[in-house]
């Protein structure tokens, strides 16, 4: 299952969802907000999102981890809106009946989310500044603004 | 035809609106969108290299045709997690 979702991550709901009979490991992963990076300190994080077409992407991913690893169950979830310091974003759950097969569809998962689905982050610091978070932006000179 | 692109996060700043109107002739690219858009605002034009886009849901090349019932968007580099 995926979902998206503005209120905090039910953690035992999810362990609880992919817990299965038929499988020996359970993988969670949570990505959590987190409070230095590199020397800026952040206070709060908001994500927003192209809701159907993140919905839809993953969807596409939990397929495709399922076509690719012999998964029971597998729940993807991300927060939107703000969401406070040390709590999670993100959380990728899958149930496998061997623990590599858990370790490597999860890590598979997160890594495409992070480059798949459309949710953008935006960084509120503690001098009061926002940016957003854009891996690999280039900003090329506008040739309109130039002398 | 009029074709209305979504915007988001970065790109939904620098314009100020979420989503503009683009009046482009037939038949219509991704690739054209994306000139036009630069073109049209300017203030995008700098980062809509990075840019990816979707139509209706899915990732779209500069070559894939649209239409104008389409669902357009363009989408800065992603961040979740």
């Amino acid at each position: 299952m995926v979902e998206l979702t503005e209120k905090p991550i039910d953690v035992p709901a999810i362990t609880g969802t992919v817990t299965s009979p038929t499988s020996g490991a359970v993988v969670l992963f949570l990505g959590t907000t987190r409070q230095f990076t590199d020397a800026k300190e952040t206070v709060t994080l908001t994500y927003t999102a192209y809701a159907p077409m993140a919905t839809s992407e993953m969807e596409k991913l939990e397929s495709q981890a399922k076509a690719r690893w012999p998964i029971d169950q597998c729940v993807l979830i991300h927060r939107l809106g703000e969401v406070p310091i040390g709590e999670a974003s993100v959380a990728v759950a899958v149930s496998t009946p061997h623990r590599r097969d858990a370790f490597e569809a999860a890590s598979w998962l997160m890594d495409r989310l992070k480059e798949l689905v459309p949710v953008w982050k935006k960084e509120h610091w503690s001098g009061g500044s926002t940016d957003w978070v854009h891996p690999g932006l280039v900003q090329r000179p506008n040739e309109n603004t130039l002398q | 035809m009029i074709v209305r692109v979504k915007l988001f996060a970065l790109t939904q700043d620098l314009a100020g609106c979420e989503e503009v109107s683009l009046d482009l002739e037939e038949p219509v690219t991704v690739g054209a969108i994306r000139k036009n858009l630069g073109e049209s605002v300017e203030v995008l034009q700098p980062v809509l290299g990075s840019c990816a886009f979707a139509v209706n849901n899915e990732y779209a090349l500069d070559s894939v045709m649209v239409q104008e019932t389409d669902e357009v968007a363009c989408l800065p580099p992603v961040s979740g997690g």
